[in-house]
């Protein structure tokens, strides 16, 4: 067929009309053809879009430049992980925004992770009523848009909580009240160190005592409880030195000023009602997730391990936990992107995350829209493909190694 | 459910980049080709602009949309209302969402010069205060050391709060928040123990309260709030049409012309009435319009007496006194350049 084609071009000469025809006819060449055809209107399209943007902001005697981030932000924040002033810039507003994200993100990743696999492992366990009612309530969760819930927490938090002179309490450390959780704030002694050079060094003994633990058992088969010994380790060598070091560790509690409690860390109901919301929401996705991982592994499994008289709680870490985890790692990198980006929502409640800093407030004071937006949008894309990265790697790390 | 500001910002983006032909001139033609004026208002703040029961626009600002309605379409009643917080305002108004904003704006010389906006006239001299529960036995503003504050993020009350505090060297917690409604349940659920807006709105705030004798407006001003409508950079004409049209309002007031009386008051012969209501002279059409235009801004909603008192004045739950905004004949600030 090619060939015949071929031919029949070449007995009609060569002129420009022919040629192009006799490559539109040929099945490669017309793909080829037709790629560069696709990427030109792609380039042509997104060129269109981009002049056109240029046209309007000169239209409106606009500039696209990011001076304004040198510029003098003028208001202030109420959450701020660096040191932060009304006086500092725009580009340092920035910064403590994308660390509130980040704080939020972080907490959010860790307590969603945690609850997803309790909730998950519930969820087939034998226990009927146990595992309906998890049931229930992954459904509940699940279902209801993840702004409800942040503005449930938050309408919770500020309407139901009494205020800061009627806060609850547990003892005189810890008051929670419509402006937050207060709990003492570590104030650390000049010997802390040791105790913090212990729990480094605490480390060190357990890599070398799990290296010792699996060359004892590879040559003598004799078992170690090794993650109770590693616990025990890591937690009582710095607790011995910090008391023969004398405590170095005073707390300072909180205190009852005129309008709020004075001292001590106070988890604003923003951070609090976001972190929350975020969490539960994921954890219900999490929980189908990890179900869906553990119940992918073949019964035989099991049996298998079983048949050679491995115990139950062993097959579960060396048998099934590794092969469930290929299954869960993927989607579960996927929940952990999706909380990220959820926390943008804390605009609907004020928590001030990198939305509400350079894309809200900085935004509308400068009038810089396009360059904000764009700050915020690669800022998302860098911490999601961060993310997407670290699990990727950690895929790789348990994916399973032919042999 | 209240509309996030992020994703209207976006659209705003988007819209600023797809609309092909921006901000020439032509502001005119496109609201006439369209029959409705795109009047970007308030989401909520009784007095200035607010939905009553029915769901009918209200307020000082929502009154001014329909007079400027009135002068370019010839119906006070074909406004559409564009709700929008303190940060989507002027983003609406570049990507050409809105025509005019009437939103309690502040003037200041950064909107004016660097975010490429026209503001128009000072309809509302105002100034920024604070409400607190007289039982924090707070009595003037600097003994707020040390308070958790309700602000509406994206204000020109923002930036006046931190250099406040920052002047008088105390510390405060600011708690950023979207709208007028949002801080009252705030300031209401004792989240923060002061809400500071402009005291206009504090006032009209506080008429909404079930006890509103238990709050304090504290005596500091901190700040100068000019509030008045804004339009875009680029376009004269209808900069013009909004600024004479306010300015009709005023000089209503000032020769006696309203909303009962402009079609009687026409045909008299006082030749200042007659220019202003179009039965001398030709300004109507030197501005793009017709002779009847500053007539009919003010038969529709009265002139600017009568749409402050209407809203905001002390025979209303808001009752705020004229104050500066009284005619400069009474001693105010309202003043129109002349006619002709």
């Amino acid at each position: 067929m090619t060939t015949a084609e071929n031919q029949a071009g070449e007995t009609r000469g060569t002129d420009a009309p022919n040629i192009l025809l006799r490559l539109w006819r040929n099945k490669d060449t017309r793909s080829v053809i037709l790629q560069i055809l696709t990427i030109s209107l792609l380039f042509a399209f997104i060129a269109y879009i981009v002049n056109n943007a240029i046209l309007n902001l000169e239209a409106l005697g606009k500039t696209f430049s990011f001076d304004f981030l040198g510029m003098s932000a003028s208001y202030d924040i109420n959450q701020r992980l660096i040191e932060y002033t009304s006086q500092s810039t725009h580009f340092r507003a920035m910064l403590v925004g994308l660390l509130n994200t980040g704080l939020v993100a972080f907490f959010g990743v860790i307590t969603a992770t945690i609850l997803g696999f309790l909730f998950g492992i519930i969820r087939l366990s034998h226990n009927w009523i146990a595992s309906r009612m998890v049931y229930c309530l992954i459904e509940v969760i699940r279902n209801v848009p993840v702004l409800l819930h942040i503005l449930l927490i938050h309408g919770i938090i500020v309407h139901v909580l009494p205020s800061p002179r009627q806060a609850l309490y547990v003892g005189d450390s810890i008051f929670l009240s419509n402006r937050g959780l207060t709990i003492p704030n570590p104030v650390f002694g000049d010997d802390f160190s040791y105790s913090v050079f212990a729990f480094f060094a605490a480390i060190g003994i357990i890599i070398y005592f799990r290296r010792w633990a699996r060359k004892v058992r590879d040559d003598t088969g004799k078992i170690y409880p090794v993650f109770l010994i590693s616990l025990g380790i890591l937690i009582g060598l710095p607790l011995f030195v910090f008391l023969i070091t004398g405590a170095p560790l005073t707390w300072e509690l909180p205190k009852l000023g005129r309008f709020n409690l004075k001292g001590g860390v106070t988890m604003i109901p923003e951070f609090l009602a976001l972190w929350l919301a975020l969490s539960v929401y994921t954890s219900a996705f999490i929980a189908e997730i990890v179900r869906s991982g553990i119940l992918a592994i073949n019964k035989g499994q099991w049996e298998a391990s079983q048949a050679v008289g491995i115990k139950r709680g062993r097959i579960l870490q060396l048998v099934i936990i590794p092969q469930a985890l290929r299954v869960i790692i993927p989607p579960l990198t996927s929940q952990y992107l999706n909380l990220t980006k959820n926390s943008s929502l804390a605009i609907a409640i004020g928590y001030m995350d990198i939305v509400a800093t350079i894309g809200g407030i900085s935004m509308m004071q400068t009038g810089k829209e396009m360059e904000s937006m764009i700050l915020v949008m690669g800022v998302y894309l860098s911490i999601s493909l961060g993310i997407s990265a670290i699990m990727n790697w950690y895929n790789k790390r348990i994916a399973l190694v032919e042999r | 459910m209240k509309k996030l500001s992020y994703a209207l910002a976006a659209v705003a983006v988007a819209a600023l980049t797809f609309s092909s032909q921006a901000a020439k001139a032509g502001t005119l033609e496109d609201v006439k080709a369209r029959g409705v004026l795109n009047c970007i208002v308030n989401t909520g703040l009784p007095g200035f602009s607010y939905t009553d029961k029915s769901g009918r626009w209200k307020g000082f600002d929502a009154d001014m949309c329909r007079s400027v309605a009135a002068a370019v379409l010839g119906d006070g009643e074909k406004v559409k209302y564009i709700p929008a917080t303190g940060k989507t305002r002027f983003t609406l108004l570049n990507s050409k969402e809105g025509d005019v904003i009437f939103r309690n704006t502040t003037w200041t010389f950064v909107r004016d010069v660097d975010v490429k906006l026209n503001f128009i006239h000072t309809t509302y001299y105002d100034g920024q205060g604070f409400i607190i529960r007289k039982s924090k036995g707070v009595k003037h503003a600097k003994e707020l050391d040390g308070a958790t504050v309700c602000i509406q993020t994206g204000t020109t009350t923002e930036l006046n709060l931190a250099d406040y505090f920052r002047a008088n060297k105390i510390t405060y917690k600011p708690v950023p928040i979207e709208s007028n409604e949002e801080a009252r349940k705030n300031y209401l659920a004792d989240r923060c123990d002061t809400y500071t807006t402009d005291a206009s709105g504090l006032a009209a705030t506080r008429a909404t309260f079930d006890n509103s004798g238990d709050h304090l407006i504290l005596p500091e001003i901190i700040s100068k709030e000019p509030l008045g409508p804004v339009v875009r950079h680029g376009d004269d004409q209808w900069a013009d049409i909004v600024r004479w049209t306010v300015y009709a309002l005023i000089a209503g007031e000032e020769h006696g012309v309203t909303a009962a009386n402009a079609d009687a008051m026409a045909s008299k012969k006082n030749p200042a009435t007659a220019r202003l209501l179009g039965s001398e002279g030709t300004l109507g059409t030197m501005i793009g319009l017709d002779k009847d235009w500053a007539k009919r801004a003010i038969k529709s909603q009265g002139n600017y007496a009568e749409i402050f008192e209407r809203n905001l004045g002390t025979k209303t739950n808001i009752g705020l006194a004229r104050g500066l905004n009284a005619h400069y004949k009474n001693g105010g600030l309202q003043y129109s350049p002349p006619f002709r």
